[in-house]
């Protein structure tokens, strides 16, 4: 027990670890916060699409030799986003049929041209850490590091101003509309909300594990808890938890961060599945 | 001055017009039934009273100082709503929003406000209690209560009773009645003719154009009520 405390406390001693756990946490919070209204509005997936589409534009940038590639794929992910959520009844290809072919044509799109423009000696090496995050986590420059505070913060702020109005939005639309609400700006809100935590995350997971971020919590929060408030600040807690969890198990074990990380997001999940069974029982 | 006055209103999505050629007037303390069959547009012309949706000609003048944000409104329920995870307090203190403005969290008297309609519901015992667990009737009382913050003068209700077994719904005729008699005013659609006609003051039939427009008695002296009863009965029977 006190060597397993030893090589934690020489772990943080390590710069990076800390740069590590202190985004890491910040992302999940801000995940786990618009993961409620996601899975309740039926948009679990946006995730995974938004994230594919990330990866495509992070491609585009590797080959341009973009030095901040933040600056492009932000933009049009949020782009994406907003045409995804907000595009609502008008669009012809609806809700699933339309995140599901965002997400692959911009997967595939990603990785051709990555292939055929690419001067790195390991293309499928670079294409694995974008999908699966590795080790970028650990790798963060500290300029990095106070975007993702920045934007962290932002989002929070944003959320808890807005927090009941994204309900009524969440729990019904139509009223919210009829009563003078400005939907479309609020729904416009959370489409640009979530293209930033995206964004944000993929650096932590990989694009592949995204929704893992956002879901788990969500869902484990909402087996144990019936009301809303409760649901969101178990979900946040959940995430928080975690995610320090696996960031560290990560780093002492040496596993890939992303993946633990949803492992451990899976684990939390049965236990809540169990635990909220044995509440209703 | 009417609450509430269409002048020749014509409705639709688009360029497709669904009803034509709409008047008529809500008092206050009216109780009006909007009815008709299937795609009459009945709920065309409640979402176009709501501003949902633009008129494609004529006038929807509110009056007495209504604001059309200030409606009360009892929708049909969605799919998301089946498993969502809030109580029936929060659902109903939503209802509070529009007197919000900008303002990001609610006040002291609009906690109270939801409180008094959690109340004059009859579901006090249930305000905690997580919506998705709730019974048909009692989710309709904490829509009804949402429906009640928003407004002091006016509710739209839309089949306030679809869905809900024969006692429920005659408790929810009742409520509605009460509302009414304290001074609210209800727009409601219903396929109920029977009940339409036991409990309106007034009737508004249509399909694809006004057929009716006018009150209770004049309806039922109208060649068109009982043809119509007895239809309704065949129908349920």
């Amino acid at each position: 027990m006190t060597d397993m405390f030893n090589t934690l406390t020489m772990y943080f001693q390590y710069p990076f670890v800390r740069r590590a756990l202190i985004v890491g946490v910040l992302i999940a919070l801000c995940a786990s916060l618009l993961g409620v209204t996601l899975v309740l509005k039926r948009f679990s997936l946006i995730g995974d699409g938004l994230s594919h589409v990330a990866f495509g534009i992070m491609c585009v940038a590797a080959i341009m030799h973009m030095t901040n590639d933040m600056l492009l794929i932000l933009p049009v992910t949020i782009i994406c986003a907003i045409l995804l959520l907000s595009g609502g009844s008008k669009v012809k290809i609806k809700g699933d049929a339309a995140i599901a072919m965002l997400s692959v044509s911009a997967l595939a799109i990603g990785y051709l041209l990555m292939n055929v423009f690419s001067t790195s000696a390991n293309v499928s090496g670079d294409v694995c850490t974008t999908l699966f995050g590795s080790t970028s986590i650990l790798t963060l420059t500290n300029g990095q590091v106070w975007l993702s505070i920045f934007l962290s913060i932002f989002v929070i702020v944003i959320y808890i101003v807005f927090y009941n109005k994204i309900f009524a939005v969440t729990f019904d639309e139509i009223f919210s509309k009829a009563t003078g609400l400005q939907v479309k700006k609020y729904n416009l809100l959370i489409a640009v909300v979530i293209a930033v935590i995206i964004v944000l995350a993929m650096k932590l997971v990989g694009s592949l594990l995204i929704s893992a971020l956002i879901i788990f919590p969500a869902l484990s929060a909402m087996r144990l808890y019936k009301n809303y408030q409760a649901v969101i600040i178990c979900s946040a807690i959940l995430s928080v938890i975690c995610t320090a969890l696996g960031i560290v198990a990560a780093v002492v074990a040496g596993t890939p961060v992303g993946s633990t990380i949803v492992a451990v997001d899976l684990v939390a999940f049965l236990l809540s599945y169990v635990i909220g069974g044995f509440g209703h029982a | 001055m009417a609450l509430l006055s269409c002048e020749d209103i014509t409705l639709g999505y688009g360029s497709t017009k669904v009803v034509e050629h709409l008047s008529f007037q809500v008092n206050e303390g009216d109780y009006l039934c909007i009815v008709g069959e299937n795609g009459s547009g009945k709920s065309t012309l409640m979402k176009t009273c709501l501003g949902l949706l633009q008129p494609i000609s004529g006038n929807i003048v509110f009056g007495d100082g209504l604001k059309p944000t200030e409606i009360g409104y009892l929708p049909q329920q969605t799919v998301i709503q089946r498993d969502f995870p809030a109580s029936c307090k929060e659902i109903v203190l939503s209802g509070c929003l529009n007197q919000c403005g900008l303002r990001p969290f609610y006040s002291k008297e609009e906690k109270r406000k939801a409180v008094r309609n959690i109340k004059k519901m009859g579901i006090s015992h249930l305000s905690k209690r997580c919506y998705s667990e709730l019974s048909g009737g009692q989710q309709q009382r904490v829509l009804l209560a949402r429906a009640l913050c928003a407004t002091k003068k006016i509710l739209l209700l839309d089949e306030p009773v679809a869905g809900l077994d024969p006692k429920v719904t005659a408790e929810m005729y009742t409520l509605i009645q009460q509302l009414n008699k304290s001074g609210i005013t209800i727009m409601m659609i219903t396929h109920d003719i029977a009940a339409a006609i036991h409990n309106a003051t007034h009737i508004l039939h249509i399909g694809g154009q006004q057929i009716f427009w006018g009150t209770n008695v004049q309806y039922q002296q109208h060649t068109l009520a009982p043809r119509l009863c007895s239809h309704h009965q065949e129908v349920q029977s």
